[in-house]
């Protein structure tokens, strides 16, 4: 629940639905922009969209990156033929941008619109506070470099929506006086669509002016997902993707999925399936404290995942949580051993007895695999019926003969952090 | 605004920097029974005059008195359909704690804001729409309300007012020591750390004055800062502790605030996620804000810039309490804080269920059941789950058998039940039992009164034969007399034999219901002893009288003994009987028909059914 990015070909084709009514029918952008998933049947496409035999094209990859044109993920003024090609010789392959790797698997595929540099303009709104705020630049494109230090900006309080005069005097003082007009309506209505459709943020870079007509060529954009309820209707069918090179694991699909099943959080990040250092902590609060205090002692490329479960999840909910965590950390053994920490705050409401039993399930079941692994077990805990937790939790160390040490609010919360790796190194 | 003449109106005794006091009282809104019962349980252990809850606003629900706990006496909290009706008669109240979700959490505050009197606004929804939050943090400024959340668990004034469900249970709050202030002022995000650090505050030093959580969303509506400023001007307040996250600038406003010396209170102050170096990609924290988009939203830069404009900042969260230690020690040496003795808390008696499911507690049951349990996961019926009972299609014999003999009977017997039930369903509209039902139904009765009124004719005359027969068959083998001997018993008692007898069959032209359950009995039952008992009786009493048949509740009588007597030892087969478990047969069956009787009047339209003079011998004479 947050700020979530959206594909551009999502992005525009929204565009071209709906500003011309936040700009009373003046600005129409035709609705020629083709999305390009590992599932479509490229051979199909051009007897669907007449116009892309017709048109010169662009093709770029459509998964939230960024500067494409700087890494050469960018084909410019070619025809179908060839951009069919490209796509194909990239679809499912890993490429690296900047230190981060990805699979491409989804291209935006629109006319390529032959234009001046001097054409070429950024803007940008951007959600703050107070307000949103507009930021203009009359030299946009590949190389608009530092906007934030560059471009021109206005504050809009929120509620409110500057006019496009205002807009003309405060923002397009660079521009030329035939095009101020055309502009300074264009962004009145862009920020209108804004406001409405609860975008958190909307950058086009660069927009062409041509004659009568504004094209947005490069697009980014974000919802604020938890607008759902008032704006999905609007936003249509559209993909929130994870960020580029975020490839979910099965394991962390499965959370997710598990997730948006009950009311309470369950999440959970694989950062090294092979660290040894794993941790099942309650808490959006006091997991990051958890992983702090490991990065802090050193233990930065042992630490195999982040997660948190709270909000009171019932004990099947938490049951499968640290089922899928046990079943990922007792994969490969490890002759040094590991370490799962079972780690938390004291609760408001969550009911600790409730959730330790869940999770006293899944080790149950894996006691041989906890044995095998040499899995040395920490957890510290308090909140309601803790005590009931607590004592659960020390008997079954006995039981599963694997070390199990335990303790309450009486103890530092990440104090078993130091105590389970401190000398492990 | 004027206060009021009764001295009940404090609020305007409240400093600006004060939002609650141990008079405060607030709404809640939305139907929140735990989290008010919860705000009472500390108001009591605090010692407070009246409770911090004046109303509830329950805008789906109707105006009403909801009981609740004062410690060991109950009180009734009204509860009211909207706030404007709760703010008319309420009028000392300025805090509204909105459980709205997140849909109409906005909704609530604007509300809110049309009431003067509200001045701190508390909404504990997650997943508010940024836009509608940043238009009522807008709003709220500009009307000077003080807004904490969203996604919070509130917030405490130690000794004096509790929001919701912060701190969790009653044991925490007093194992905390928030019954009573302190000097710390506290303010964090997030709800869960908060808690943390309460118990790590009354481990290290005379305990909590104030603690807040702002929230983990992008725009809560009061920041860190605004807390701590409001620490900053209140002289109970004597150090500050801040716990920060990564993601966003809020704490930048610190470093500022500190700069000016706007802060000039010994701040120790954690920003937490410095481990977000060790992620590759990015990753979203546990919060919506906590999420570094440069590097000055790190928590190692936002920790760096605290610790050089002056805070207190330890190496990381493990040596966070030493540093409150340290700076609470100090602050007593300087005589600074002069710790007060300690307070007792008053006992809060054990709630009932938490006493009873942690094993404090025992006490009889007034009620004893062993047939059913709708308690788990699914349904029970004896030891069979209802999945089972469709899996293995038991039937309506075998759910039957489960219920009420505690045992799933072989599939010979249960369908034998399921014959019976069949064979019992009707018997036309003559009867008296369904011409009852029958004449009920057309004196405008509902089904059950009008299926009711058939059933109570059950008895020694009509149905009764069932449970006669079986008696007195059982009896007379059970006393070994021959079927003569029984026969000649019975007619010198002047008595009919239960069972024997039909009003047109006879032995020429026999019963064919009879005859179906006989050939069944005969070919399925493990014993038909009973059963071959009164064939050689019915010989008998057809030798002197064609129609002297063993009749339709005769046979399912006798069988039924038979029966139980296979499946059960004697004692318990008698019992059933004796209990009444065959008639419950007969009712059941006919039940079906009884119905039948009662859909059928009313398709029809049957009017009210008058019985005719002349159908009356009026002997008044």
């Amino acid at each position: 629940m947050a700020q979530k990015a959206i594909r551009e070909a999502d992005g525009k084709a929204m565009m071209a639905r709906l500003l011309t009514d936040y700009t009373d029918g003046k600005y129409k952008i035709q609705n020629r922009f083709v999305s390009v998933g590992p599932e479509t049947e490229l051979k199909k496409l051009p007897n669907k969209y007449k116009w892309l035999q017709k048109e010169k094209l662009v093709v770029k990859p459509d998964q939230l990156i960024k500067r494409r044109g700087k890494s050469k993920l960018l084909l410019l003024n070619v025809d179908w033929k060839e951009a069919e090609k490209w796509i194909r010789e990239r679809m499912n392959k890993p490429i690296t941008v900047g230190t981060v790797t990805g699979i491409l698997d989804h291209f935006i595929v629109e006319p390529f619109v032959p234009h001046d540099e001097k054409d070429e303009y950024y803007v940008a709104i951007t959600a703050q506070r107070e307000g949103d705020a507009v930021l203009f630049h009359h030299e946009g494109g590949i190389n608009v470099g530092d906007v934030d230090a560059k471009a021109v900006k206005l504050f809009v309080p929120i509620g409110e929506t500057p006019t496009a005069r205002e807009i003309e005097t405060k923002l397009l003082g660079n521009v030329p006086k035939e095009r101020k007009a055309l502009i300074a309506e264009f962004i009145e209505g862009l920020f209108k669509y804004y406001a409405d459709l609860n975008y958190s943020y909307l950058e086009i870079n660069p927009f062409v002016v041509d004659g009568e007509g504004v094209t947005p060529l490069d697009l980014a954009a974000k919802l604020d997902d938890t607008a759902d309820f008032v704006s999905a209707n609007k936003w249509g069918a559209i993909d929130l993707p994870a960020p580029f090179g975020r490839m979910m694991t099965r394991e962390e699909a499965y959370i997710e999925e598990l997730d948006s099943k009950t009311g309470a959080s369950l999440k959970l990040t694989v950062l090294n399936p092979e660290g040894r250092v794993w941790t099942m902590v309650a808490g959006g609060g006091a997991s990051v404290i958890y992983a702090d205090t490991i990065t802090d002692l050193g233990f930065m490329e042992e630490m195999a995942n982040y997660g948190e479960y709270s909000g009171d999840p019932n004990e099947e909910f938490t049951y499968l949580y640290a089922r899928t965590i046990l079943d990922l950390m007792t994969r490969k053994k490890n002759t040094k051993g590991k370490f799962l920490l079972i780690g938390g705050g004291i609760a408001n409401f969550t009911d600790v007895a409730n959730t330790f039993r869940g999770i006293i399930r899944a080790l149950r079941e894996y006691k041989k695999k906890l044995q095998e692994n040499k899995v040395k077990i920490y957890v510290r805990r308090g909140g309601p019926n803790y005590k009931e937790g607590l004592n659960q939790m020390r008997a079954l160390g006995d039981e599963l003969g694997v070390t199990i040490e335990v303790y309450g609010p009486e103890t530092h919360m990440t104090k078993i952090v130091s105590m389970a790796l401190k000398g492990d190194k | 605004m004027a206060k009021k003449a009764t001295g009940k109106t404090k609020t305007a005794d409240k400093k600006s920097y004060e939002l609650f006091n141990r008079d405060t009282q607030a709404f809640i809104y939305n139907m929140q029974v735990n989290a008010t019962q919860r705000m009472l349980d500390f108001d009591y252990a605090a010692g407070r005059e009246k409770p911090s809850v004046a109303a509830i606003v329950n805008p789906t629900g109707s105006e009403s008195l909801q009981k609740f706990f004062y410690g060991p006496k109950e009180i009734l909290v009204p509860v009211y359909k909207s706030l404007g009706r709760a703010a008319d008669k309420h009028k000392n109240v300025d805090v509204l704690i909105s459980f709205a979700s997140f849909r109409s959490a906005a909704k609530s505050a604007e509300e809110a804001f049309e009431i003067p009197g509200i001045r701190t606004i508390v909404l504990i929804a997650e997943g508010i729409p940024e836009r509608q939050m940043r238009l009522v943090n807008a709003k709220a400024k500009k009307l000077g309300k003080v807004i904490i959340g969203p996604a919070t668990v509130g917030g405490v004034k130690a000794g004096a007012f509790k929001i919701g469900n912060t701190g969790g249970t009653i044991e925490n709050i007093i194992e905390s020591k928030l019954h009573r202030p302190g000097s710390v002022g506290f303010v964090s995000k997030s709800g869960g750390l908060s808690n943390e650090a309460y118990n790590i505050i009354s481990r290290n030093t005379d305990g909590l004055y104030e603690g807040i959580a702002i929230g983990g969303d992008r725009y809560p509506g009061s920041t860190l800062l605004d807390h701590l400023l409001r620490y900053e001007k209140d002289p109970n307040v004597k150090m500050l502790v801040c716990l920060g996250e990564v993601g966003g600038e809020d704490e930048y406003a610190i470093v500022d605030a500190l700069k000016a010396k706007k802060i000039t209170k010994p701040l120790v102050m954690w920003v937490t996620g410095t481990c977000s170096k060790a992620f590759k990609t990015e990753v979203q924290f546990g919060h919506a804000g906590a999420k570094a988009d440069a590097e000055a939203e790190t928590a190692d830069a936002k920790n760096a810039a605290l610790k050089k404009a002056g805070a207190i900042v330890p190496h990381s969260f493990d040596d966070y309490a030493e540093k409150i230690n340290e700076t609470y020690k100090a602050l007593v040496k300087k005589k600074i804080i002069t710790p007060a003795p300690e307070t007792e808390a008053p006992k809060i008696p054990l709630d009932f269920n938490k006493a009873l499911s942690a094993g404090v507690i025992r006490k009889p049951a007034s009620f004893i059941s062993t047939i059913a349990d709708d308690r788990g996961e699914e349904l029970m019926y004896g030891k069979m789950t209802i999945s089972d009972v469709f899996k293995k299609d038991i039937g309506v014999g075998g759910v039957l058998s489960t219920l009420w003999f505690k045992k799933l009977l072989p599939p010979y017997a249960t369908k034998f039940i399921d014959m019976v039930i069949m064979v019992t369903a009707d018997h036309g509209p003559a009867v008296s039992g369904a011409h009852n039902t029958i004449v009920a139904a057309r004196a405008g009765k509902d089904l059950i009164s009008s299926l009711v009124s058939g059933l109570l004719c059950i008895g020694p005359r009509f149905g009764g034969a069932l449970d006669g027969a079986a008696q007195q068959f059982s009896d007379a083998l059970d006393r070994g007399l021959t079927p003569q001997q029984f026969v000649n018993s019975m007619k010198q008692k002047g008595a009919n034999i239960q069972g024997i007898g039909h009003r047109i069959k006879s032995i020429h032209n026999p019963d064919m219901r009879v005859t179906i359950i006989k050939n069944y009995v005969k070919k399925h039952f493990k014993s038909t002893a009973l059963l071959d008992y009164a064939l050689e009786v019915e010989k008998i009493t057809t030798s002197k009288k064609d129609n002297l048949i063993l009749n339709v509740d005769g046979v399912i009588g006798i069988c039924f003994v038979d029966l139980l007597r296979s499946e059960f030892t004697k004692e318990q087969a008698d019992e059933y009987i004796q209990m009444g478990a065959l008639n419950g047969l007969f009712v059941l069956g006919r039940s079906i028909g009884f119905m039948g009787h009662y859909l059928d009047q009313k398709r029809l339209k049957q009017g009210l059914y008058r019985h005719p003079w002349d159908d009356i011998a009026y002997l008044t004479e």
